[in-house]
């Protein structure tokens, strides 16, 4: 399995990712830039990345401008065939705006830009700690949404405490039903606040995002 | 013929607005205090090359559906002004 990560003007977290899927995951890495859209070189089994960052300076909206990106229309056309897509931060923002993934990124709740370590689980699994950076991570959609997202078993991630308690205390942006990441029906495009790539490194004195490439089937 | 619109974008009813927030609290700390609430939206002006008003309004709403405002967020209305 390789991995092509999406370079937007203002991503800044495209070389973390670099660094975390070759070094640490040992992966076969290609950098893709905006303006080109072969995605050739990939088949299904091969996975996508659209980086942290501050795409197209987050005019307008988060992730609005990046979707018309002659890259993302491919990734879209990549997507709708099966092959494996991840957005994290502001890629997870893309993929809502670019309509891969229902809802939207509101304005954290609390108004500020939350840079610190979270702890989140799956459905079943223990609580992972990894690090958010964002102003704009309040999941949001509409409660019929949320159902069958729930229903469909798409909520990937949900803000947790240490012990794995779901509950607004440890929702660090106000997201609807502590959701931190979901994934499309067919689960091959996944969107999540937190940074794996952060924390997929012992260097880094935290792996649990390792964990995370791994549940996603990414490793 | 140019046609200038203008696009209102607000945030929905049902949607906390931070901002707004914040920029009430900041008309409270001035003491201007009758203010009960704020929201915050945008406000886009387009010209817009049509031969009718009608074209020139399908436009903005194209582009206000597919770019300028996120329905699921985001209400818009389209106003022309000459």
């Amino acid at each position: 399995m390789k991995f092509g990560i999406v370079v937007f003007p203002g991503s800044n977290c495209d070389r973390d990712m670099q660094d975390a899927l070759r070094d640490d995951l040992g992966k076969e890495v290609i950098m893709l830039w905006h303006k080109d859209k072969d995605l050739s070189m990939f088949s299904k089994e091969d996975c996508i990345i659209l980086p942290g960052g501050f795409s197209y300076g987050d005019y307008l909206r988060c992730g609005a401008i990046a979707r018309f990106s002659p890259m993302m229309q491919s990734v879209v056309d990549f997507a709708n065939k099966g092959g494996k897509v991840l957005g994290v931060c502001n890629g997870f923002q893309i993929l809502c705006e670019s309509g891969l993934l229902p809802g939207v990124l509101l304005q954290n709740a609390n108004r500020q830009f939350v840079c610190k370590n979270v702890f989140i689980k799956s459905e079943k699994g223990n609580a992972w700690k990894v690090p958010v950076a964002h102003g704009e991570g309040r999941y949001y959609a509409d409660e019929k949404t949320l159902d069958e997202l729930e229903a469909g078993g798409q909520v990937i991630f949900r803000y947790c405490s240490e012990s794995g308690k779901v509950d607004m205390d440890a929702n660090p942006n106000g997201a609807l039903r502590n959701i931190a990441g979901i994934q499309n029906k067919n689960g091959n495009v996944f969107g999540m606040m937190p940074h794996p790539e952060r924390c997929s490194s012992a260097l880094m004195g935290n792996v649990d995002g390792k964990n995370v490439f791994k549940l996603l089937g990414l490793n | 013929m140019t046609y200038n619109v203008q696009v209102k974008v607000m945030p929905l009813k049902d949607l906390l607005d931070p901002q707004g927030k914040a920029v009430l609290g900041g008309l409270k700390n001035l003491g201007i205090s009758a203010v009960g609430d704020v929201r915050i939206g945008r406000h886009i002006t387009l010209q817009i090359e049509a031969d009718t008003e009608a074209a020139a309004r399908a436009i903005a709403d194209e582009a206000s559906k597919k770019l300028l405002a996120n329905q699921v967020m985001e209400m818009y209305e389209i106003e022309m002004v000459g």
